[in-house]
């Protein structure tokens, strides 16, 4: 029973961000897949570092994910920044809140507080909500503040609130995003291109975890050995011990 | 060479008890022979601890105590120092799991009342550990000063303004400021780096020093040293602590090792748990999130905090409930008057009430770490709870128990039936 209990209470999640109870959409992701990761750098660097930064994450970072000083020279850094640089951006705090209505957060550990597929849901969430001073809102983040900076890409979509009624009266809303106007990528391809963008936001959340795992499993390899040895060591002391 | 050794050691001994000490502490400390399972976790806590203080020691070379610049610097050590990655998330998983080991040591405590006579000085020590390891571990999560790290740190200092007369003083004080600031983040780093660490050292030496005057309990309960070789004088249970149980507690650190490993390299955050996600937010004065949790180790007690309901708008009871939560372990030597230790020869009373006590424990812990709303709430039309959440009638209810244990301990352990209890220790 205690067991149990203790099991439970491991396992139930703490939950509890931002528009707690809504369906997230699982990412599929897969931070082995280096051209996934390198896809998703570059269109994190075109359409996302204009407004947001990535503080703590150095261009020359991006080697773990199999990119050279010379390939991210040429097809990364449109600043003037250096390679071993971070991933500042020039725009002003004060401005972007005054257009926005709050400043785009620092996404170097965004991943880390949201996880994957909030950030899977969010980029493909954005309804057109004329409403609100940018014309975007978004399902997975209500008022946001940020603009649908894809949209060209995925197109404009609705939100369809369809109202319920069951035998006690009660009612129940659902909600269904529509696509009324295609942009440039069918929905399947845009899927795909967020799920790379959300994979490389994962990576740049923690670049070290690859290298993590790897040395995870020397570790422990090494440290079952020691434990046998430890135990046979132990067995052959205590042996007349009874 | 082993003359030289000899000779190096015969005038380390004429300035030092070098020889002795090594004798009174390891090679002729007897310990009885049949510690089990139970008996790791004192030796893994002094690991947990050595470890704690050598990785603390190494990210104070990087870390900065300075709200503007604290985030960014725990984002340079996991990223631009060498193995700092490594480095954090031992410091980050020893901390979670020196309370999983010192959680574990004190309920064997229990199971083999280990506090009795005459180990009432260890026990007391070892509660005195256990505040300055609470103390120390919400000093440390203030530091890398993300959304959690900051109002966790807020909301426990305003506790202190709760107290009549002083609290607002008190809490000032701790806080240096009247918000969370970089004024509380310098207090605090000097807190868990320095003048928590040496207390906390100084308590474990005073825990061992009491211990080995007065020799191990095991899990029989029974004292050793009441059977001697007559010629000897060397307990008839008892076995030299080196090489036996060297050899023995090696075994257990790699034991210890391989979950520590497994979570350091598989699951470091442990979904949450160790590290919060919200810790990933930089701390944010104007930004309250939506559910303030602290970490699990805090749990229980934040449940019987929230648990118990305010008087004349003070949140004071529940301080005070909060408090006596974790001192009550300081009285168990005098409220526990079975003749018995070992709950292998208790009464069905005790182990009953020990079941109670560790489930409430963990039902308690589990609350703590989710909104009070998570079970809902009563149905309007039901007498007394009508309307209330559920989940705070449950933590009221686990709360009393988890009180009960120890208020109606002196009657139980008194009345229970015990078995007889052997004279030698058994397997
Ligand atoms: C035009 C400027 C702009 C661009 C370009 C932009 N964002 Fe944003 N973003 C914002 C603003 C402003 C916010 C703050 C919204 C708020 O708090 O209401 C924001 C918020 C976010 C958040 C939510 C952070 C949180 O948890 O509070 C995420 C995630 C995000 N942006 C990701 C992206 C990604 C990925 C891209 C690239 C595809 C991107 N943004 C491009 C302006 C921008
Ligand atoms: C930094 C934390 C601690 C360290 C390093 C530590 C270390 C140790 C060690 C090495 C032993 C002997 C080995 C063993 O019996 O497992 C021991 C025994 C003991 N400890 Fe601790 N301890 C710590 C915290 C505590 C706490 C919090 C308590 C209780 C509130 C406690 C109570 C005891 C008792 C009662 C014994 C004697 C056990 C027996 O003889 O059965 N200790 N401790």
């Amino acid at each position: 029973m205690n067991k149990l209990i203790l099991i439970l209470s491991l396992i139930l999640p703490l939950g509890a961000l931002a528009n707690e109870g809504m369906e997230l959409d699982h990412a599929p992701i897969n931070g082995a897949n280096q051209a996934s990761l390198q896809r998703g750098a570059k269109t994190f660097i075109n359409y996302c570092l204009n407004c947001h930064s990535a503080a703590y994450m150095r261009y020359n970072r991006l080697h773990d994910i199999g990119l050279t000083d010379e390939e991210i020279k040429a097809n990364l850094i449109f600043t003037g920044a250096k390679v071993g640089d971070t991933m500042t951006v020039a725009m002003n705090k004060k401005d972007a809140k005054s257009w926005f209505g709050a400043t785009p957060p620092d996404l170097s550990v965004i991943s880390r507080a949201r996880g994957a597929d909030w950030l899977y849901t969010y980029l493909r969430g954005f309804y057109r909500d004329e409403t609100r001073p940018t014309g975007w809102n978004n399902v997975a983040f209500d008022k946001v503040g940020m603009p649908h900076v894809l949209w060209q890409l995925q197109g404009e979509q609705h939100l369809k609130i369809t109202e319920e009624v069951d035998a006690h009266g009660n009612k129940t809303e659902s909600h269904a995003l529509v696509l009324v106007k295609p942009g440039k990528l069918s929905p399947g391809e845009y899927d795909l291109m967020v799920a790379d963008l959300v994979n490389y936001l994962v990576y740049m959340g923690e670049p070290a975890r690859a290298q993590r795992m790897q040395l995870g499993l020397i570790v422990l390899l090494f440290l079952s050995l020691f434990f046998v040895v430890a135990r046979a060591l132990k067995k052959e002391f205590w042996k007349d011990i009874h | 060479m082993q003359k030289y050794l000899t000779c190096a050691l015969t005038w380390v001994d004429a300035r030092f008890p070098l020889t002795s000490n090594w004798k009174a502490h390891l090679s002729e400390y007897y310990a009885p022979k049949n510690f089990n399972f139970w008996y790791y976790f004192g030796s893994l806590a002094m690991l947990v601890l050595v470890l704690q203080i050598v990785t603390g020691v190494l990210l104070t070379m990087h870390y900065k105590p300075d709200a503007a610049l604290a985030f960014a610097s725990v984002e340079y050590i996991m990223r631009d120092v060498p193995w700092g990655w490594l480095v954090r998330y031992m410091h980050s998983t020893g901390a979670s799991m020196f309370f999983v080991v010192v959680y574990l040591h004190m309920f064997r405590g229990l199971l083999y009342g280990s506090y009795r006579n005459p180990r009432e000085l260890i026990w007391l020590f070892g509660v005195a550990i256990f505040l300055c390891l609470m103390g120390e571990a919400f000093f440390g999560y203030l530091l890398p000063w993300g959304q959690m790290s900051f109002w966790g740190a807020q909301v426990i200092i305003n506790l202190f303004t709760s107290i009549p007369f002083i609290g607002p003083d008190v809490s000032l004080w701790l806080r240096g400021d009247f918000m969370v600031s970089d004024a509380t983040l310098n207090r605090f780093f000097a807190f868990h780096v320095i003048a928590l660490p040496l207390v906390l050292l100084g308590l474990v030496a005073a825990h061992i020093i009491a211990l080995h005057e007065v020799g191990s309990n095991n899990p029989d309960g029974i004292e050793i040293k009441k059977n001697k070789d007559p010629v000897t004088h060397i307990p008839l249970d008892g076995i030299p602590f080196h090489p036996y149980y060297t050899v023995k507690d090696i075994m257990g650190v790699a034991m210890f090792l391989i979950v520590f490993s497994a979570v350091l390299f598989f699951a470091p955050e442990m979904g949450g748990y160790f590290l919060e996600a919200n810790n990933f937010i930089p701390a944010d004065a104007l930004k309250t999130p939506p559910h303030i949790a602290p970490v699990w180790y805090f749990t229980p007690y934040y449940s019987i905090l929230r648990a118990v309901p305010p008087l004349f708008s003070s949140q004071f009871p529940g301080v005070v409930a909060m408090g006596l939560s974790v001192v009550a372990f300081a009285f168990l030597p005098w409220i526990d008057r079975s003749p018995v230790k070992s709950i292998r020869y208790r009464g069905v009373q005790y182990k009953s009430w020990l079941a109670v006590f560790v489930v409430s424990f963990l039902i308690l812990g589990y609350l703590g770490t989710v909104p009070t709303t998570v079970w809902g709430t009563f149905d309007k039309a039901l007498p007394l709870v009508g309307g209330v959440d559920r989940a705070n009638v449950f933590a009221r209810i686990f709360t009393l128990l988890y009180f009960l244990f120890f208020a109606l301990m002196p009657w139980y352990s008194k009345i229970d039936k015990t078995k007889p209890v052997p004279e030698r220790v058994t397997g």
